[in-house]
């Protein structure tokens, strides 16, 4: 649900195909600079109506996924 | 009774640092550097002193003002840290000119401009003042740490300066701060005495956290700006010139989008001077008046946002 809703977004941001996003790409393959991982970050915020605590060990959309569930517990 | 802005003024380092001039000091290159910040190069404090900048920017603005110093009522520097700690950079003006008036530094880190306005604003308001010196100096190049590559690439020497007589140009002015270390930081650095001995003087440089540095920035500026608009009673809309912190052109550009405004209402000098933390602004505003870019009765908002962290925003009604 939540790769679901990220995928769009990303794929919107980046002109990617949603196929070709998966839980274990890295930003950087996706061709995101750490400001657009940033951007993106404010994106999901707003999205799904939640704050979301960056760290170094965020690099994948899997990373992602987990933090904002987590977040929505 | 407010204040007008009625004189600016700025000085720059002779000194240019470009990206390629970065390269060979750490694994950076112009396309990194420039695709990520808007940066292509920055004025480094080496052939004169901060003082020396301080001065032809105060008097620059007083020409334009046509103003003798002699008139001034109060001087406001800021600055991270003058030339000496004691006296204040204010006052070293001061002696410079040759005159007499209260004189002093304030810190408000990259708005410390627009916290200078808003005292100034109360001596205004209080009639204790009828001339008052704003000015903006910083020397960004004795904290950075030239080996970390992230950091080293954003920032720049300057000084920028204003002259405020009695008027009503000012239309709403507010500051914000709330107390956070983490994100961005400047250590002081205190030597070694018989009774103390400092841990260790390895970590004496600036240390920014990028990614939270711009979430920060971006929300705050957003936030502040529709709040300015809704308090002076305007539409964005009816805003000439969005004068942002000069930081980083990304941090702009998104606020920009945020806001649904035109890029050529964002002035931008970032890629000659990289972010010459509180004195961008006053820099920003002299290029535009040096090269009549402002009409009287344009409505300028001044944005701002650093370490604390701290913040500012103020709209303003151009007209010497």
């Amino acid at each position: 649900m939540t790769f679901e809703k990220i995928k769009t977004i990303l794929a919107e941001h980046k002109d990617l195909e949603p196929s070709d996003i998966k839980l274990e790409s890295t930003f950087a393959d996706l061709g995101f600079d750490s400001l657009d991982t940033i951007e993106l970050i404010m994106v999901f915020e707003e999205e799904f109506g939640t704050t979301l605590e960056m760290n170094d060990g965020v690099k994948t959309v899997g990373d992602v996924v987990n933090l904002i569930d987590e977040a929505k517990k | 009774m407010s204040f007008s802005i009625i004189g600016t003024g700025s000085s720059l380092p002779s000194f240019i640092v470009k990206n390629e001039d970065l390269s060979k000091i750490v694994d950076t290159n112009d396309e990194w550097i420039t695709t990520r910040t808007g940066i292509k190069e920055r004025r480094i404090i080496r052939d004169e002193s901060l003082l020396d900048i301080a001065e032809k920017a105060t008097r620059a603005a007083l020409k334009d003002a046509n103003t003798d110093a002699s008139e001034l009522d109060l001087i406001i520097c800021s600055t991270l840290q003058g030339d000496t700690i004691s006296p204040s950079l204010a006052c070293l003006v001061l002696e410079r000119l040759g005159v007499e008036c209260p004189a002093f530094d304030i810190n408000a880190a990259c708005p410390g401009f627009v916290y200078a306005l808003d005292v100034a604003a109360a001596y205004f308001e209080s009639k204790k003042a009828k001339k008052v010196l704003v000015l903006s100096a910083e020397q960004l190049s004795k904290f950075t740490n030239w080996e970390d590559r992230k950091t080293c690439v954003l920032f720049g020497d300057g000084a920028g300066a204003v002259v405020l007589g009695e008027g009503d140009g000012l239309k709403m002015i507010n500051l914000k701060a709330k107390g956070q270390r983490e994100s961005l930081y400047i250590p002081a650095f205190s030597p070694d005495s018989p009774f103390v001995k400092t841990e260790s003087s390895q970590n004496q440089f600036l240390d920014m956290k990028g990614q939270e540095i711009y979430k920060f920035a971006v929300y705050t500026v957003t936030e502040d700006v529709l709040f300015a608009a809704q308090k002076a009673g305007i539409e964005i809309d009816d805003i000439d010139y969005f004068l942002l912190h000069q930081a980083n052109g990304r941090i702009i550009e998104a606020a920009r989008n945020r806001l649904n405004q035109p890029a050529s209402k964002f002035p931008m000098n970032l890629c000659n001077l990289g972010n010459t933390s509180s004195a961008t602004i006053p820099i920003l505003l002299d290029e535009m008046n040096q090269n009549n870019q402002l009409k009287d009765g344009d409505i300028l908002l001044m944005s701002a946002f650093g370490a604390g962290l701290t913040s500012g925003v103020c709209i303003l009604k151009w007209g010497k």
